[in-house]
């Protein structure tokens, strides 16, 4: 397979619901999260509101304009043709310029991609934004439209019911795609945003280095043998501070459980806590490192 | 632990430069655009993305640093999002897409356009014998709002007036007027494409019910021997308008025909594969939209001589004829089928 010999993407432990993977034609997967339905709708709001808000800021400035009897006409023209546009290519444009976002999508953080991983394309933006015409104007004309004669209701209720599908249809498929995303092809995912920070093999043995005589823990690969790859991340974690709300007392609990899983004899004096964590980081990440060159992958400690 | 160094935190030192590199680029694309990028920095984009792409392969298969980890993944994809996102000069993708891309997509779809062409003529021979044969039925064929207040009540003499001045109020403007058509033309057109996506049904019974309307007004002209100035007085600019309606009809049965009969692939990648060039079917009978509606908002307007008008609607028709026949016609070859 291509995908092998470019580096597969390492097997999660914890992989999400909304996680997909595309292979940029470079032969690299990458792993996306696809936006959920609330961000989505969010981010539809912002931009039906930046539509209407100019259409409805237009007409004030029409009506504000004052005597315009004598251009009248051409004033309504050209309010039919910009709200023809922005109606149909409002989408189109942004996301043809901004690669695949538009205002409402940036705020919300959401990005259009192609579902393959190739370029996106311009008739797949067009084609996704055409959609809107059968999936939004369609079921909003019919509400207007409901007409009052009970004869004439009940066909537009049944219809407005039919319509409704479309609407719904991110519902209705574990990828959230809407018509308009079937039809071209194209997904909606999360932006990526991930800062690089200093490695913890290196920060965390810096106090070490500084009291030299303070020896440094040291654990045998028996030790070590204990745990596997998932459990060294949600290391990394805790002492990143992402363990909770009482960094210390996390730190505490995971250090005392680490040692009894260990079986490490001497006691850790409270102080020494931090340390110890960092020096089994370091060495766990040392050993499994190691282990992953000769092509033993430890997934978890579940994992022999 | 001091004395030892990792393999992967070695890695991590010597690339490093390069992902901040990277990392800096694709910020300021995300901010301000592209076009932001001075040219040197706009050739240093790909190769500091596959540069940082290969970094992640190889982190991937030596390195447990989760944070690299996620920070490499993320940086490659916001990169990847620059690199591969869309990018055509609008002027460039324009000319393209007039020269050859909408023929060539006519041809490949020649058969749905077709089958929603003989729906719309079915609806206008249905229309039209029956209109002919109780005329009381035009008001059931003919929405009020296409009427216009005529129908089979109407008097010869209002009728013919319509021919020459088109209901409208002298202070209508024409522009206006035009301007409403392309609009409205435009939505239908946009509707019936989308509506392909249902299998296809309410899109030929869109062109269906077209077609019924222009079968029920020949016939009521007809009846009144007026036939040759209606037909002058519609086809100007019917033939592109009605091309439209056939166009964006036909890209909707495209849609039913790969959610129906999705062949080798699944339904879902057939349609993604053929829902876009179905599209861009819509977006050429978009700007055929607005070409009618100048002709039928201006020169209908401005022009009364049938024979005039009869040249015009024989003009259009050559012109899309052969338009559509030859244009593009050399970059055909290796084309993939419809299927």
């Amino acid at each position: 397979m291509a995908t092998r010999s470019h580096g597969s993407l390492p097997p999660a432990v914890t992989r999400s619901r909304l996680n997909r993977e595309i292979v940029t034609p470079e032969g690299v997967p990458l792993e996306v999260t696809l936006a959920d339905r609330a961000q989505r709708v969010a981010a539809f709001t912002i931009d039906m509101l930046i539509v209407g808000g100019t259409l409805i800021g237009l007409v004030i400035l029409i009506v504000l304009a004052g005597d315009i009897s004598v251009r009248d006409s051409w004033i309504l023209s050209f309010f039919l043709l910009v709200a023809f546009f922005l109606r149909n290519f409002y989408f189109a444009a942004f996301e043809l310029r901004w690669q695949g976002a538009t205002p409402g999508k940036r705020a919300t953080g959401l990005r259009v991609i192609d579902r393959g991983g190739a370029a996106l394309q311009a008739d797949a933006v067009l084609a996704r934004n055409f959609m809107r015409e059968v999936e939004i104007f369609l079921p909003l004309s019919l509400v207007v439209s409901v007409p009052l004669e009970a004869s004439d209701r009940w066909l537009v209720i049944s219809s407005l019911a039919w319509v409704l599908l479309f609407l719904l249809m991110p519902f209705f498929n574990r990828d959230n795609l809407r018509v308009g995303d079937m039809v071209a092809g194209t997904w909606v995912i999360v932006t990526p945003k991930a800062t690089l920070l200093a490695d913890m093999a290196q920060t965390a043995a810096q106090p070490a280095q500084a009291e030299p005589d303070a020896a440094a823990f040291r654990f045998t690969a028996r030790q070590l043998d204990t745990y596997g790859a998932y459990e060294l991340q949600v290391l990394e974690d805790v002492l990143r501070g992402k363990g909770g709300l009482d960094t210390r007392f996390t730190e505490q609990e995971v250090c005392r459980h680490i040692a009894r899983k260990i079986g490490w004899a001497t006691g850790i004096p409270p102080t020494e806590t931090r340390r110890f964590l960092a020096d089994f980081y370091a060495a766990l990440r040392a050993h499994l490192e190691s282990r992953m060159l000769m092509g033993h992958r430890r997934l978890s400690k579940h994992d022999r | 632990m001091a004395g030892i160094i990792l393999k992967s935190v070695q890695f991590r030192r010597q690339r490093e430069a390069v992902w901040r590199e990277l990392e800096a680029l694709v910020t300021q694309v995300e901010k301000r655009g592209l076009r932001s990028l001075a040219s040197d920095q706009l050739l240093r984009l790909p190769i500091l993305y596959r540069a940082t792409l290969s970094s992640l392969s190889v982190a991937r298969s030596i390195s447990l640093d989760k944070n690299a980890l996620d920070y490499l993944e993320s940086l490659s994809k916001r990169a990847y999002l620059c690199v591969y996102g869309t990018r055509i000069r609008a002027q460039d993708a324009a000319w393209q897409f007039f020269a050859e891309t909408f023929p060539r997509l006519f041809r490949l779809a020649r058969w749905h356009i077709a089958i929603a062409g003989l729906f719309m003529a079915l609806g206008a021979a249905t229309g039209w014998l029956m209109t002919a044969g109780d005329p009381d039925l035009f008001y059931s064929f003919v929405p009020a709002e296409a009427a216009q207040d005529r129908g089979p009540g109407s008097s010869t003499a209002a009728l013919r007036d319509v021919l020459y001045h088109d209901g409208q109020n002298a202070e209508t403007a024409l522009h206006t007027f035009a301007t409403f058509l392309f609009t409205h033309n435009a939505r239908i057109g946009i509707l019936a494409f989308a509506l392909g996506f249902a299998f296809g049904v309410p899109t030929l019974m869109l062109m269906f019910m077209n077609g019924l309307i222009l079968g029920a007004f020949g016939a009521l002209y007809q009846s009144r021997g007026l036939s040759v100035e209606f037909w002058a007085w519609v086809l100007p600019h019917g033939v592109t308008e009605l091309l439209a309606v056939i166009l964006c009809g036909g890209a909707g049965l495209v849609l039913a025909d790969s959610l129906l009969f999705p062949g080798r692939h699944t339904r879902l990648e057939t349609l993604a594969l053929r829902g876009r060039q179905a599209a861009a079917l819509v977006i050429g009978a978009v700007a055929l939209f607005f070409i009618a509606a100048l002709i039928e908002g201006l020169f209908r307007q401005l022009v009364q001589s049938v024979p005039v008008r009869y040249s015009v609607v024989g003009a259009t028709f050559a012109m899309w004829a052969l338009y559509f026949a030859v244009a593009g016609r050399a970059k055909d070859h290796g084309d993939p089928q419809p299927r």
